[in-house]
C-alpha cells in the first residue's frame, strides 16, 4: 500500500496546472470577445493571456526547485527535467508571441488552447520513465498537433497536410504501442530503468529486436528521420505558420528528448556498436543508419525545393540526422549537446517560420521568388532572416555553429580517442557544407534578386518585430558566448546521470 | 592594442549596416577604419615588436570545453597583419566611385577584413576558424551584388569551395581536439601534444589540402580566376591580397605545425612519390607552371591576372614545402609580396581599365591607345608587371628568389621546372601589357576620351608600388620579425624532422 498526500502531487504538477487554466481562461476570455472584436486583436488578447500562463509556470518552476519520482518512475522530477520544462515553456512563449496580430484562423480560444495543451503534452513527456505515460502524452502532444496543422479551414492545403500527418503520425504511434507492449512483455514492467534491467543481460532475442525496430520506427516518426520523414514536407508546407513553428520547433525538442531517454534509459545494454570496423548489434547502429541517411537524403533533397517551408522540411530532416549522432554517442557530453543544439536550433526556426508567416501576408507566398529584393522592402526582417540561415547552416558566430561543434565533439569523444565514430561525424560536417548552399538560395533572393516591380516597403507588425529581433539576437549572444547557456545546463545534467 | 583591428572591422561594419549613411560617409568610415587598423599594425611593429609570439588578449571563453579567447601575434602574422592593412586601405580608395547600396558594400567589405584579421591573431584553433568561417560570407555577397561576369555562378563556387575547404579542416580539427582529450583547443599546446603517426599521416593531407583550396592549390584552384575576375575590384584585390593568404597561413600555421610528422616519408613510394611533401610540392610546382601556360593565352585582362595568381601562389606552396628556413621565410614574403602585387594588378584592370572602357577584352583594349589616354594606368601596370616576374629591387624578387634556394636542396628538379613558370610569367605579363596598353594595331584617330584617373586611385597605387618597393629593396624589415618568428619553439615540430 503506497500512501502519497495528494497536495504533493498537486504541487509538483503546479506548473503544468497553470497551464491547463491558462488555457481555460484563453478560451473563456475570447468567447465574449469573439463576435465584436477584430480577429487580429483576439490574438493579441489570447496571445498575451498564453505567454502570461506560460511565464507563470516558468516562475512557478524556478520558484520552487524539486526532486520526486512518484508510483514507481511515473513522474519524475528533477533539475534537469525541470530545466527542460522550462526550455520548452519559454520556446512555446515565443510560439505565442508570434502569433500576436495574425487573422488565419477565426477560432483564436480554440486554437491557442490548444497550443498550451499541447505544451502540457510535452512537459509530462519529458517527466515520466514510464512507458504507458509517456504513450498518453505522446498522444496528448500528437492530437493537439494534427488539429493545430488543420486550423487554417479557408485553405485546402491545411486540410490535407493534417490529415496526412494525422495518418501517418496514427500508424507509427501503433507501430510504437506494439513496441512498447512487446517490452512490456518481455520485463513485465512500465518503468523504463526496470525494462533495462530485466533486458540486461539477454542475448539480442527477435522480440527485443522487434521492439527496438518498433520504437525506433515510432520515435523516428516524431523527429522526421528518414525513412519516416513524408509527413514533413505537407505539413511544413500547408500547417498555419504558426503552428508549423511549433511542430518543428518546441515539439521536436520533446520529442528528441524522450527518444533519447527511451533509448538510453529503457535499452541500457543493448547498446551494439556502430564504431566504424567494430560493428555490433544493438539499437544504436540502427539509429546511426537512420541519422546517416537523414543527413544525406534530407540536405540533397533541400537543393531541389523552389518552396521555403519544404525546403526547411527537408532541412529539418537533416537536422533531425545531426541530433541523432547525441543519440548514437549517447554521453553526457551528448545529452549537453542534444539539448543545447535542439533549443537553439528550435529557436531558429520559430524565428525563421517567423518570417515566413509576414512574407507571406505581405508578398502573397513563401516560394523562393516571394522573397525576391526583400532586403530593400524589410530591411531588419531581412537581417534577421540572414542570421537564422546562417545559423542553420552553422556559420560562426551563431549558435547554429557551436551547437554542430559541440555535438560533433561529444559525439566523437564517445570512442574514449579511438574515433570510432568519426565515419558519422565526417558525414555530418561534409553535408553541412551542402546545406550551406540552399540556405544560401534563400538569402540569394533577399539581398542579391531585385524586388518585383510595383512592390513597396513590408510593413512588419511591431510585435513580431520584437521578437524576431530578440530571438536573432539571442541566436547571435548564444552563439558568441556559448557559455551562458552551457553551464546552466550542464549543472543540473552533471548530477541527473543520464 | 593588435586586437583593435578586429575589433574597429567589425565596429565599422556595425556602423554601415545600423545607421542609414549616404555613400560618401560610408566610404569615409570604411578609409578611416581600414587606416586605424594599418595604424595600429604600424605602432605595434615599430614599438613592441620583435618576431617571437606574444600574447595580445587571453581570457577563458568556454571554460568546460577548454577554449580560450587568446590573440597573439608573432612575425608571421605581424607580417600579414601589415599586409592586410596595406590592402584594406587601397582597397577602399579604389572603391571610391561605388554608389550602388555602398553602405552594405562596406560593411561586408570590412566584415570581411575583420575575420582576415582574426585568423591572423587568433592563437586558439577554435576561435581561428570562427574567424576563417566568419571571412567566407562577405566574399560571397560582395562578389554575387556588385559583381561582374556571371557573378552569382562566381560567388556561389567561391563559397562552396570555401566551405569545403573549411569541412577538411573543421573534421581535423575536432579529430585532433578529442584525441589530445578535449581539454583545449590552443595552438601552443596541440601543438605539443604527440598525435601519433598514424592520425598525423591522413590528418595533415586532409587539412593541409582544406586550407590549401583557400590558397589556390592547383587542382582546387578554379574557384580563383572566375572569383577573382566576377568579383568588384575591391573585393578582387583583397581576395588575391589576402583571403588567399588566409589559406596559406592556415597551411603553415596550423596544418604543419600540428602534424609535422605528416611530412614524413611514407616508407614506400609510388609514382616517384614518397611522401605527402612530395605530393603537396609536385602540385605546387604544377600550380605555377599551369597557372602561368593558361594566363598565357587568356584574351580577358583579368583572366591573365587571376590565373597568375594561381601561378604565384604556386610559389607560396613551393616554399612551404622546402622546409627550410630559406624556403619558409620565402614563402611568406612571397605571400606579402604577392599580396600587394595582385591587389595593385586588380586595381588597374578593374577599376582603372574596365571602369573606364567596360571591356577586358585584350583586342578590345588595344584598340583604345590606352598608354595615351590613361597613362598613369600604364605605368604603374608596368611598374606592377615588373615586380610581379621578379625584377630585383621589387619584393617579388626576394621572396621567389629565397623559395627558390630553398627548395634546391630537396626538388632540385622541381626549381628547374619553376623557372621555367617564370619564364612564362615574363611572357604572359609582357603580352597582356603589350596588347592592353601599347598596342599599334589600330589608327591613332580612334583614341577615346577617357574620365582621367582619380586622386583616391593614384594613392591607392603609389601606396601599393611603395609597399613593395620597400620590401624589395629593404627586406630586412620583414626579415628581422621573420627569422625569429620561424625558429620559435612552435615549428620545432618541423624542425626535428627535415629542417635543413
Amino acid at each position: 500500500m503506497i500512501t502519497v498526500s495528494y497536495t504533493a502531487i498537486l504541487q509538483l504538477l503546479l506548473p503544468e496546472m497553470i497551464l491547463v487554466v491558462t488555457a481555460l481562461l484563453v478560451l473563456a476570455v475570447d468567447l465574449p470577445i469573439s463576435r465584436t472584436a477584430q480577429t487580429r486583436t483576439r490574438f493579441t488578447i489570447g496571445a498575451v493571456i498564453s505567454a502570461i500562463g506560460c511565464i507563470g509556470a516558468i516562475a512557478q518552476i524556478v520558484r520552487v526547485p524539486q526532486q520526486a519520482n512518484l508510483f514507481d518512475g511515473t513522474l519524475v522530477i528533477g533539475p534537469e527535467i525541470q530545466l527542460i520544462q522550462v526550455a520548452i515553456l519559454a520556446l512555446t512563449v515565443l510560439i505565442v508571441a508570434m502569433a500576436v496580430g495574425s487573422s488565419f484562423t477565426s477560432h483564436v480560444g480554440e486554437y491557442l488552447a490548444v497550443a498550451l495543451f499541447a505544451t502540457v503534452g510535452m512537459m509530462l513527456l519529458v517527466s515520466t520513465v514510464n512507458i504507458l505515460l509517456i504513450f498518453l502524452s505522446l498522444e496528448l502532444l500528437s492530437l493537439s498537433l494534427y488539429v493545430l496543422a488543420a486550423f487554417n479551414k479557408l485553405s485546402s492545403h491545411s486540410a490535407e497536410a493534417a490529415l496526412k500527418y494525422f495518418l501517418f503520425g496514427g500508424t507509427s504511434a501503433a507501430f510504437l504501442l506494439f513496441g512498447l507492449s512487446l517490452l512490456y512483455g518481455l520485463s513485465n514492467s512500465t518503468n523504463l530503468v526496470q525494462i533495462a534491467h530485466a533486458i540486461k543481460n539477454q542475448p539480442l532475442d527477435p522480440f527485443l529486436a522487434v521492439a527496438m525496430v518498433m520504437i525506433v520506427l515510432g520515435f523516428g516518426f516524431k523527429v522526421a528521420a528518414v525513412p519516416f520523414h513524408f509527413w514533413a514536407p505537407d505539413v511544413y508546407e500547408g500547417a498555419p505558420a504558426n503552428s508549423a513553428a511549433l511542430i518543428s520547433s518546441s515539439a521536436k525538442v520533446a520529442g528528441f528528448i524522450i527518444f533519447y531517454q527511451v533509448m538510453v534509459i529503457g535499452f541500457a545494454g543493448a547498446e551494439g556498436s556502430s564504431d566504424w570496423g567494430r560493428y555490433t548489434a544493438g539499437w544504436v547502429p540502427v539509429v546511426a543508419v537512420v541519422a546517416a541517411l537523414s543527413m544525406v537524403l534530407g540536405n540533397l533533397v533541400a537543393i531541389a525545393q523552389t518552396s521555403v517551408r519544404r525546403l526547411l522540411a527537408y532541412s529539418a530532416i537533416a537536422h533531425a540526422g545531426y541530433i541523432l549522432l547525441a543519440l548514437v554517442s549517447h554521453t553526457e557530453q551528448s545529452f549537453v549537446a542534444l539539448l543545447y543544439y535542439a533549443i537553439t536550433y528550435a529557436m531558429t526556426l520559430i524565428g525563421a517560420f517567423g518570417v515566413i508567416s509576414i512574407v507571406e501576408e505581405q508578398a502573397g507566398g513563401e516560394k523562393l521568388s516571394d522573397f525576391a529584393g526583400l532586403s530593400r522592402r524589410a530591411p531588419i526582417l531581412s537581417l534577421c532572416m540572414l542570421i537564422f540561415m546562417l545559423s542553420l547552416g552553422g556559420i560562426p558566430p551563431l549558435a547554429g555553429f557551436f551547437g554542430k561543434f559541440l555535438l560533433f565533439a561529444s559525439t566523437l569523444s564517445a570512442g574514449q580517442h579511438t574515433l570510432g565514430l568519426l565515419w558519422l561525424v565526417a558525414l555530418a560536417i561534409a553535408m553541412s557544407t551542402v546545406s550551406l548552399y540552399y540556405y544560401l538560395q534563400v538569402l540569394k533572393r533577399i539581398y542579391i534578386a531585385e524586388p518585383a516591380s510595383e512592390t513597396g516597403p513590408i510593413q512588419v507588425p511591431i510585435a513580431r518585430q520584437v521578437v524576431l529581433c530578440a530571438i536573432a539576437l539571442s541566436i547571435l549572444l548564444l552563439g558568441c558566448a556559448p557559455n551562458l547557456f552551457l553551464t546552466w545546463l550542464r549543472q543540473p545534467i552533471r548530477i541527473a546521470h543520464f | 592594442m593588435l586586437a583593435w583591428t578586429i575589433y574597429i572591422s567589425f565596429l565599422g561594419t556595425l556602423a554601415l549596416m545600423l545607421l542609414k549613411l549616404s555613400a560618401k560617409t560610408a566610404r569615409s568610415i570604411a578609409l578611416l577604419a581600414a587606416i586605424a587598423g594599418f595604424a595600429i599594425t604600424a605602432y605595434d611593429l615599430l614599438h613592441s615588436a620583435n618576431g617571437t609570439m606574444t600574447t595580445i588578449v587571453h581570457r577563458s571563453w568556454i571554460p568546460p570545453l577548454g577554449i580560450e579567447y587568446h590573440l597573439a601575434a608573432d612575425g608571421v602574422s605581424l607580417v600579414l597583419v601589415l599586409l592586410t592593412g596595406i590592402v584594406a586601405i587601397a582597397g577602399v580608395l579604389f572603391s571610391w566611385n561605388i554608389e550602388h547600396r555602398a553602405n552594405e558594400f562596406f560593411a561586408l567589405y570590412l566584415a570581411l577584413i575583420g575575420g582576415v584579421y582574426g585568423v591572423f591573431l587568433s592563437a586558439d584553433l577554435f576561435l581561428l576558424f570562427v574567424f576563417y568561417e566568419i571571412a567566407i560570407i562577405p566574399k560571397y555577397f560582395l562578389i554575387a551584388i556588385w559583381g561582374s561576369t556571371q557573378r552569382e555562378y562566381a560567388a556561389m563556387k567561391l563559397a562552396l569551395y570555401s566551405l569545403v575547404g573549411s569541412a577538411m579542416v573543421l573534421i581535423v580539427l575536432v579529430a585532433a581536439y578529442v584525441v589530445a582529450g578535449a581539454k583545449t583547443m590552443s595552438l601552443l599546446e596541440l601543438s605539443q601534444f604527440p598525435f601519433s603517426l598514424h592520425f598525423q599521416m591522413w590528418a595533415f593531407p586532409l587539412m593541409f589540402a582544406g586550407f590549401g583550396i583557400l590558397a589556390g592549390l592547383w587542382p582546387f584552384h578554379t574557384w580563383a580566376p572566375t572569383g577573382h575576375v566576377a568579383a568588384p575590384t575591391a573585393a578582387s584585390m583583397l581576395l588575391a591580397g589576402v583571403v588567399m593568404k588566409l589559406g596559406a597561413y592556415g597551411c603553415l600555421r596550423v596544418a604543419m605545425v600540428l602534424f609535422p610528422q605528416g611530412l614524413d616519408p611514407w616508407g614506400f613510394s609510388a609514382l616517384g612519390l614518397a611522401s605527402w611533401r612530395d605530393v603537396f610540392s609536385l602540385l605546387a610546382v604544377i600550380g605555377i607552371v599551369y597557372g602561368a601556360l593558361v594566363a598565357l593565352v587568356q584574351q580577358d585582362f583579368k583572366f591573365v591576372i587571376g590565373y597568375s595568381s594561381v601561378s604565384h601562389m604556386g610559389f607560396v606552396l613551393l616554399g612551404l614545402m622546402t622546409l627550410t628556413r630559406v624556403g619558409l621565410t620565402g614563402a611568406v614574403l612571397q605571400m606579402f609580396s604577392h599580396g600587394v602585387l595582385a591587389a595593385l594588378l586588380f586595381a588597374v584592370v578593374g577599376r582603372m581599365v574596365y571602369n573606364r572602357t567596360h571591356t577586358r577584352d585584350l583586342t578590345a583594349l588595344g584598340h583604345l591607345h590606352l598608354n595615351k589616354a590613361i597613362p598613369f594606368a600604364a605605368i604603374t601596370f608596368t611598374l606592377a608587371a615588373i615586380a610581379s616576374i621578379g625584377m630585383p629591387g621589387f619584393s617579388g624578387f626576394v621572396a621567389e628568389l629565397q623559395v627558390l634556394i630553398g627548395a634546391w636542396n630537396a626538388f632540385p628538379i622541381y626549381v628547374l621546372c619553376a623557372g621555367i613558370g617564370i619564364v612564362v610569367s615574363v611572357a604572359y605579363t609582357w603580352r597582356a601589357l603589350q596588347k592592353a596598353f601599347f598596342s599599334d594595331s589600330a589608327p591613332e584617330s580612334t583614341t577615346h576620351a577617357l574620365p582621367p584617373i582619380s586622386m583616391p586611385e593614384r594613392l591607392g597605387a603609389v601606396m601599393l608600388i611603395l609597399a613593395s618597393l620597400t620590401v624589395g629593396l629593404y627586406p630586412q624589415l620583414l626579415l628581422n620579425l621573420l627569422i625569429p618568428a620561424l625558429s620559435s619553439p612552435l615549428f620545432d615540430g618541423l624542425r626535428k624532422g627535415h629542417w635543413q
